[in-house]
């Protein structure tokens, strides 16, 4: 539980950030640390340098943006899940991030942190590319803005260049749809077996839209496409049928929580749930 | 006589004392405590409303009479309790620990120590060609390294239980030289300057490794191609023991004609019990500091056995015991895996030999789950053989066990332990049991929190269960039918051979049953069924017995286990009257200081805030045997009764003498010596405070007030109990949700009430977590790959349900205190009652086992090969 030796530079602002990350060597960033220093902890990861953008003042907290929520960064998990803004615009967000690991993590753990650590099994990235959130990153000469659905590349990858910090995340509102995470696991601080999210949209007796995103059910954070695409203006008594190809075009991993095909089982039988819980509410 | 006027809490106070009675236990006892609250006036805990003084045969209020030294030696009608005995007293060893103040291995720092770090193998099973380490001692902070071939040791590690002489026992060194047998086998290590250089030198070290097969599965292990963990054997199979040729106690018959008789049911499952990890919430830790000059070593280590610990080290490294001190600082947990002679601890005691320095190693988390112990982990087979009315005629028992790459302190004896269990508490004709251990290229294997006893009541209540589905009997009908009854106690010998001192079967079972209201649930799970309800209800069962307090020595010599099971006590009056207790025990959670100190105060009759327990220093404490298999009350708090009675016999002696009166006239209460009929008494205090001046003593009276007891007993002592599992299965997923656990313990007389709940809490809760979590899993390389906390789930609070503790008290005739053991309690009732409550929940579905633990997957894939 030593990691390995790391040189530590504190960042005062995120061009001093984005200016240490050009001047370092084999830099990473810290933020909450929760993902990070675990896999220093066991030598999975080596950075030779971390640094630390905890103290960058005006990288976390949730504003209003009109048709998005704009969250900061640095935004801890506890934060999203108590913040009014959220709760009202985002209550898909807010409900998941009470569910990220325990309490000591969510007062550490940011979700800038979460999305560029880029785990499939994680909460916080399903919950971003369910929302059709934009990750607003920041590197030496511009700042972009990517979709969620462009951000995660692959196992524990993303978009971000190596030069690049995020800075903010812009969560478009999902007013009055229905939605839900359903977050299956073993014990109450695991990690996701398997996650469903849900945001349906949904008229008297038909369904107009379904966005359904999937935890832990490949190397990124999924999208139920051909489910959402079944969805799309059925009747709400098609809901079965429709969730019976909820694990279409996934590669679940196999691990000592369940097994590919035991994934594949519980990811039609609870995205079924999922949208039903969704459309109660 | 003397007037002397002193002030206390403001208040001011003449009175008359005798001179030599002028010390603070004199004003403490006319004045009350100045600055201190009495254990007396402390609000207690109350009794927790579940504790069922309801179902003990006399009202609740505490007798001042003691009466549990007098009480009847049978089961269930005396009350035992006094002043302090049987109340939920606080625990002594709380305040320091619940402020950060305790003292572990971790903890200690002393000047020029040096830290080790163990290089392990990656392999499960590979030859070493070579090892350098140079490039680590080039690292700056490396003081030493070194490899099997020059860390010398004057034996192997020591197995304590060679059970019989088929026993395959290969040489243990604590560095491996020819090849590594499990991942996590010591072949290194590097002595730095910080915890953190020794561990980045690890890296620096090059083994040339040439890896082999490995072999981790029990069954493989034994095919004729298997890879061979140790070749001079020729085989993986290190021996077995056999009841009706190894066993010292004659079973009742043999089975066979029972399972030949046609006209008998018969039934015969097998189980594949998990390999465990202990996880005790302190790894272990080593410190030696050693004084080369003199040839003494001070080992502090986090363990359960400071006095063992010691004979074996002067064995492995060639130091003699009276050079040795051993000291138990507070140890965070055991279960068992600090019951061992780990590599570590000799290696540290061999490089302070080395270096002259002060070592210190402490184990990671990760590095525990491959380094220490493992437990249970076998293939049994049960066999019953009963008549249609459902009475129980035989058991027949064959277990195959991993032993993991060596046999450590007790490995190959463990499943030897509840080799008399099988039948649990029924009774029946024809018995036989015998086992078959077998090496693999995993960690070894040892004691975890029950040992072989949750193996033994997780058979026969699996199996009874089975019958009873078997017969279309209720599984309580057929318990009852074939318990023990309850007029055979005390002392009755069971079918297994074995001599069972007290209980009372249906009377726990009738317990539980008045708690759990069994007919509304069997109704709401036919309701359930009926209406097609996604989660499906169960109710499973376990009434189990255990023998433990490793114990009558006679006993252990029978089993060839190498050590006694006696424990050692020493009382001392201290000059001020307080009481100092040595214990040879050696307690790591249990709360054994406070327990005894509550025996103490009501049998000296003093305060318990006056009684101190001190344990775990061999320096200090007479030689005992150290705590493991619910030892602690049964035999080390009965060594410190009679070293009580002993204390009490010569402070009468001595009052006689000061009263000039006999013996005989004495009566002793509350710490005073009284003469009959008179108002002329002398307290236990001042007796002591006048030995310890030895100004006037009868003649030939040695000074101090102080007694010593080595204590065998006669007896192991036999806990029993009821506990009950209801819990619903989300049939779709496989999830299961435990809505309540029912535990009905009768661990004889309750010192300390909340200290019992306690032990039983845990018990279940790791119970729990074997039939429904825990499972440590190899791959076909021999790869732990459950190798960290996030993969091999330990449960927390949200797991588990508030569980419904209650008790019958039905004392042991084996000792003057009428306790038994409560450990292990939780961990051998509740594995069983949990997976029948979930098979019972699928019955109807056609399932009829479910491995444990019992996953989502498992419970679902279960569903579907049943209804497929």
């Amino acid at each position: 539980m030593i990691p390995a030796a790391f040189d530590y530079e504190v960042a005062e602002s995120v061009e001093h950030a984005i200016e240490l990350l050009g001047s370092t060597e084999d830099p990473k960033l810290l933020a909450g640390g929760h993902s990070l220093l675990p896999f220093m902890k066991f030598r999975l990861a080596r950075p030779a340098t971390l640094i630390d953008i905890g103290r960058i003042s005006g990288l976390s907290g949730v504003s209003d943006g009109g048709e998005h929520l704009a969250i900061g960064a640095l935004t801890r998990h506890h934060d999203l899940n108590h913040d009014p803004l959220v709760k009202e615009h985002c209550p898909l967000l807010a409900y998941a991030a009470g569910l990220v690991g325990d309490s000591q993590v969510r007062h550490r753990g940011t979700i800038g942190g979460s999305l560029a650590h880029g785990d499939s099994a994680a909460d916080l990235p399903t919950i971003a590319l369910t929302l059709d959130a934009e990750i607003v990153v920041r590197g030496p000469d511009r700042e972009r803005t990517i979709a969620a659905t462009d951000f995660f590349r692959g196992f524990y990858e993303t978009a971000l260049e190596p030069n690049e910090a995020i800075v903010e995340v812009r969560v478009p509102k999902t007013g009055a749809a229905g939605w839900s995470y359903i977050k299956f696991r073993r014990r109450a601080l695991d990690w996701a077996t398997v996650g469903i999210a849900t945001v349906v949209e949904a008229g008297n007796g038909t369904i107009e839209s379904a966005r359904i995103g999937l935890t832990n059910m490949g190397q990124t954070p999924l999208r139920a496409a051909a489910t959402e695409q079944a969805l799309a203006g059925a009747a709400r008594d098609r809901v079965a049928e429709a969730t019976a190809r909820a694990d279409e075009g996934t590669e679940p991993p196999s691990d000592v929580s369940a097994s590919s095909d035991f994934r594949r089982h519980l990811c039609r039988v609870l995205t079924a749930r999922a949208v039903e819980e969704a459309l109660s509410r | 006589m003397r007037r002397i006027a002193i002030t206390v809490n403001g208040a001011r106070r003449e009175l008359e004392v005798e001179p030599r009675q002028l010390l603070v236990y004199a004003l403490r006892e006319q004045l009350g405590r100045p600055g201190r609250t009495s254990a007396a006036t402390r609000p207690r805990a109350a009794p927790a409303p579940s504790t069922s003084t309801a179902s003990r045969s006399s009202p609740a209020p505490c007798s001042r009479s003691r009466p549990w030294r007098e009480r009847e030696r049978s089961h269930g009608t005396a009350e035992q309790t006094g002043k302090f005995v049987g109340t939920s007293q606080l625990r002594k060893e709380d305040p320091e620990l619940i402020t950060g103040r305790g003292g572990y291995v971790d903890n200690v720092t002393l000047p020029g120590m040096l830290w080790v770090g163990v290089v392990r193998s990656p392999y499960a099973h590979a030859t070493i060609g070579s090892i350098d380490v140079s490039a680590a001692l080039e690292l700056e902070g490396v003081i030493a390294a070194s490899t099997g071939a020059d860390l010398e040791f004057a034996a192997p590690l020591v197995l304590a239980w060679p059970i019989n002489g088929e026993v395959k026992n290969p040489p243990h060194y604590p560095l491996t030289k020819d090849k590594a047998r499990y991942v996590g086998d010591p072949v290194a290590v590097v002595v730095a300057e910080s915890r953190a250089i020794a561990k980045d030198a690890l890296e620096l070290v090059e083994v040339d490794w040439q890896p082999l097969p490995a072999v981790t599965d029990i069954k493989a292990a034994l095919e004729p191609d298997a890879p061979i963990v140790h070749e001079e054997f020729g085989t993986n199979n290190a021996g077995s023991w056999i009841m009706e040729r190894d066993s010292p106690a004659p079973r009742r018959g043999p089975s066979a004609p029972f399972f030949d008789d046609p006209d008998l049911v018969t039934i015969k499952e097998e189980h594949y019990l998990a390999r465990l990890i202990p996880n005790a919430m302190e790894p272990r830790g080593v410190v030696v500091d050693p004084n080369v000059s003199m040839g003494e070593y001070t080992v502090i280590s986090s363990t359960q056995i400071p006095h063992i610990l010691r004979t074996t080290l002067a064995i492995t490294c060639g130091i003699p015991e009276a050079k040795l001190r051993v000291v138990a600082p507070d140890v965070g947990g055991g279960f068992g895996s600090k019951l061992e002679i780990y590599p570590e601890d000799a290696i540290c005691l061999a490089l302070a030999q080395k270096l002259n320095r002060p070592i210190k190693w402490i184990e990671e988390r990760s590095e525990n789950y491959v380094a220490s112990l493992h437990g249970r982990e076998s293939y049994q087979q049960i066999e019953l053989a009963a008549t249609r009315e459902g009475v129980l005629k035989a058991v027949r028992v064959n277990l195959t066990v991993s032993m993991g790459a060596y046999l450590r302190l007790l490995t190959p004896g463990i499943p030897m332990l509840g080799a008399w269990l099988y039948h649990g508490p029924y009774e029946c004709e024809g018995y036989d049991f015998q086992y078959t251990n077998v090496f693999t290229n995993t960690t070894f294997t040892d004691a975890y929190r029950g040992a072989g006893r949750p193996e033994a009541t997780y058979a026969i209540e699996r199996a009874m269960d089975t019958l009873a589905r078997e017969l279309d009997m209720d599984p309580v009908e057929l318990r009852r039918k074939n318990f023990i009854a309850t007029e055979r106690f005390p002392n009755y010998t069971i079918a297994s051979g074995l001599t069972v001192d007290s209980a009372n079967y249906h009377g726990t079972l009738d317990k539980c049953l008045e708690v759990l209201d069994y007919e509304a649930i069997r109704a709401e799970q036919k309701e359930r069924r009926e209406r097609g309800d996604r989660k499906l209800l169960g109710v499973g069962f376990s009434t189990w017995i255990e023998m433990c307090g490793l114990a009558p020595s006679r006993v252990l010599a029978a089993l060839n286990y190498i050590a006694g099971g006696w424990d050692a006590a020493t009382i001392e009056i201290m000059p001020t009257g307080t009481v100092r207790a040595l214990t040879g025990v050696s307690p790591h959670g249990q709360g054994s200081a406070t327990v005894f100190a509550q025996v103490l105060a009501d049998q000296l009759g003093v305060e318990y805030d006056d009684v101190d327990v001190v344990h775990g220093d061999t320096g200090t404490v007479p030689f005992g045997m150290d705590t493991y298999g619910s030892r602690g009350v049964s035999v080390g708090g009965v060594a410190l009764f009679k070293a009580g009675e002993k204390l009490i016999a010569k402070a009468r002696t001595l009052a006689a003498y000061e009263l000039e009166c006999a013996e005989e006239d004495l009566e002793f209460e509350g710490g005073n010596f009284t003469v009959k009929g008179t108002d002329r008494s002398a307290n236990i205090k001042a007796l002591g405070f006048n030995s310890w001046t030895a100004h006037n003593l009868p003649d030939g009276m040695e000074p101090g007030l102080s007694a010593t007891h080595l204590y065998d007993p006669p007896n192991f002592s036999w806990p029993n109990g009821a506990h009950c599992c209801v819990l619903e299965i989300d049939q779709e997923t496989g999830s299961i949700d435990i809505l309540r656990y029912i535990a009905v313990d009768d661990c004889g007389v309750q010192l300390n009430p909340m200290l019992v709940q306690g032990q039983v809490h845990g018990g279940v809760a790791q119970g729990i977590a074997e039939a429904l979590f825990e499972e440590a899993i190899y791959d076909a390389e021999g790869n732990l790959t459950t190798g960290t906390m996030t993969n091999y789930l330990v449960p927390g609070a949200p797991e588990l349900p508030s569980f419904e503790i209650h008790d019958t008290v039905t004392p042991s005739p084996t000792n003057p205190m009428g306790v038994k053991g409560i450990g292990e309690a939780g961990t051998i009732a509740s594995p069983p009652a949990v997976i029948n409550a979930v098979v019972d929940a699928l019955s109807h579905l056609g399932v009829r086992n479910v491995e444990r633990p019992a996953t989502p997957e498992r419970v679902w894939n279960a569903i579907q090969e049943a209804t497929r």
